[in-house]
């Protein structure tokens, strides 16, 4: 009866979520949608207390407690420019939780000798392998997003080697895990693996390559839940980690596409650790065409159609605010403003999209690269906002290029492009841009927040 | 038992493809918040570790991963929350400003 209950709120549960999920299709219906699925949680857990395995409540307090009381702030507090390092604390901790858990049933199963059947101790081996590397994996992840450690890659010669050796060393753990389900040897030895492994497959990838690492992570933090689910011989983990494992694996497939590289190339090829030569077309005589404040300002004010390309400097400099007055100032004067973004701007998927909603711009404004990427042509002026590789032409003229073949944003083709960049850097993969050197590009240097107060100011004096 | 399970799990990894696929670029993060919290449901299995009374150490692990799963069902579903709510219109913009937005940062000149 009471075991019948469970199911019966386990079932309910599983339609809530996947109705939530269902509604992130629409914009206009989403967080009504994510409320059933906070609700459905909320059924799960209540139905779950009344578990008949559950014969003391006193440690489950206090963790709820703590939960509560450390996922408050976590939820409220945390600003929204903080969001990718957030999301792969979140995927860490969700992957302790599920580890932790594995840990768990294995000790008790051995130890009150409750029997261990193989099929189990595969499960239990899946989902502590692939917890655990998440868990150090998003970890080193998070200090990279916070900037605690580098943000490049960091590489070593025989790198790859390790990664061998170490994925050999994980292969024949599991072989024994699965020959002698007992041997606790191979269990535990398998979490220490993992737990390396996740940190060296993490640490050789550069920051603009995150949104890519931090997807498959979600993608690995659903399996292990899965597997849970498997070892436990409980639906709804299955149902929620297959969800979660999807949903992961999508964006990972999407980031990856949008940066025309395969994951292999991702993981294991650590742009920019080898100079390649790009010195095609360096022929001395590019110059760069530098623009005062003032003219810029002119040219925005008089423009009818503005198209702003935000990039990851947009996102260091906190600009998304001024960039939403800019805008304000344009449309009253006539113009109308668009948001072009790319699928891989930012640090992690839809980054760019979350910032410029939360600086109170409409979503209507915000556009795709394939749905806007036909306009350019007829645009006044495109503004770039830190952003570099994604509006880098070579990607579609140049076959040397290192993201030759990448889709980008076609703001080359606009009519004028102004530039906002802090120097001459080149951009996270090294190369060139030569969209700065392009006859109707002007640069506008300095930091984008202040040289945006500085055309605000400008256009409202005019 | 482990066929039921298999039927399971990909029958709901297909609903995921095909939900997830239609998922728009623009709400790509909150999908990503949504789902972290949705797989904080491993707090079920954490619950059962945690209370049942297998221990300390048993115990005392199912209570580190009841914190944790709790952390990201609670944090996971607020801060979801709390970007869809930045989602707006331009429509739903106006009618918000006129009506109930306290000056956060709407301080525009008229």
């Amino acid at each position: 009866m009471n075991e019948t209950f469970i199911q019966l709120a386990y079932i309910a549960s599983s339609v809530l979520f996947i109705l939530g999920l269902r509604s992130l299709t629409r914009p206009d219906q989403a967080r009504r949608g994510m409320r059933l699925a906070a609700l459905g949680m909320l059924v799960a857990i209540v139905a779950t207390l009344a578990h008949q395995q559950i014969v003391d409540y006193r440690w489950i307090a206090g963790g709820l407690v703590v939960g509560v009381i450390a996922g408050y702030p976590l939820g409220m507090w945390v600003p929204m420019t903080a969001m990718p390092q957030r999301i792969a604390m979140a995927l860490s901790l969700g992957a302790l939780a599920a580890t932790l858990v594995g840990v768990a049933e294995y000790y008790t199963r051995i130890h009150e000798a409750t029997g261990l059947g193989r099929g189990t101790a595969i499960a239990l081996g899946f989902e502590v392998m692939l917890g655990a590397l998440t868990v150090t994996g998003a970890s080193v992840a998070f200090l990279k997003l916070q900037e605690l450690i580098t943000g490049r890659p960091v590489t070593y010669r025989g790198q790859n080697v390790v990664t061998g050796i170490l994925v050999v060393v994980l292969l024949s753990l599991f072989g024994m895990l699965i020959a002698r389900p007992d041997n606790t040897f191979a269990f535990y030895g398998l979490i220490a693996v993992a737990a390396i492994f996740g940190v060296q497959l993490v640490m050789p990838i550069g920051g603009a390559d995150m949104p890519v690492v931090v997807a498959l992570l979600n993608s690995y933090a659903g399996l292990a839940a899965a597997a849970t689910g498997f070892a436990l011989n409980n639906n709804i983990l299955i149902i929620c980690g297959a969800l979660d494992g999807a949903s992961g694996f999508i964006l990972s497939l999407l980031m990856s596409k949008a940066m025309n590289r395969s994951f292999r190339n991702i993981i294991f090829g650590a742009f920019g650790s080898g100079p390649t030569a790009l010195a095609v077309d360096a022929t001395g005589d590019r110059t760069v065409r530098s623009l005062s404040v003032e003219d810029a300002a002119i040219q925005l004010a008089y423009a009818q159609l503005v198209v702003v390309v935000p990039g990851y400097g947009m996102a260091v400099a906190q600009a998304q605010h001024q960039v939403r007055e800019l805008a304000e100032l344009i449309e009253r004067n006539g113009g109308e403003v668009k948001y072009a973004v790319h699928p891989v701007a930012g640090r992690m998927p839809g980054h760019m999209n979350v910032l410029l909603a939360e600086a109170n711009i409409a979503y209507d404004r915000m556009y795709d690269m394939e749905e806007i990427n036909a306009d350019f042509e007829r645009v006044d002026v495109v503004l770039v906002i830190g952003a570099n590789d994604v509006v880098n032409p070579a990607a579609r003229s140049d076959p040397s290029s290192p993201i030759f073949g990448m889709p980008i944003l076609d703001a080359d083709k606009a009519k004028s492009v102004i530039v906002m960049k802090r120097g001459m850097a080149a951009g996270f993969a090294g190369i060139e841009n030569a969209l700065f050197y392009a006859p109707r590009t002007s640069m506008l240097f300095g930091d984008a927040k202040a040289t945006l107060t500085k055309l605000i100011g400008e256009i409202k004096a005019m | 038992m482990f066929l039921l399970q298999i039927y399971v799990f990909v029958l709901a990894a297909f609903l995921g493809f095909q939900i997830i696929g239609r998922v728009p670029p623009l709400l790509h993060t909150p999908l990503m918040a949504a789902t972290n919290a949705i797989s904080g449901i491993s707090l079920v299995g954490s619950l059962v570790a945690a209370g049942g009374g297998h221990g300390t150490l048993a115990s005392f692990l199912g209570f580190l991963a009841v914190a944790s799963a709790t952390t990201n069902v609670i944090g996971g579903f607020l801060i979801t929350d709390r970007m869809l709510g930045m989602f707006k219109r331009d429509e739903d913009k106006v009618k918000n400003d006129e009506a109930a937005k306290p000056a956060e940062d709407t301080e525009r000149p008229s």
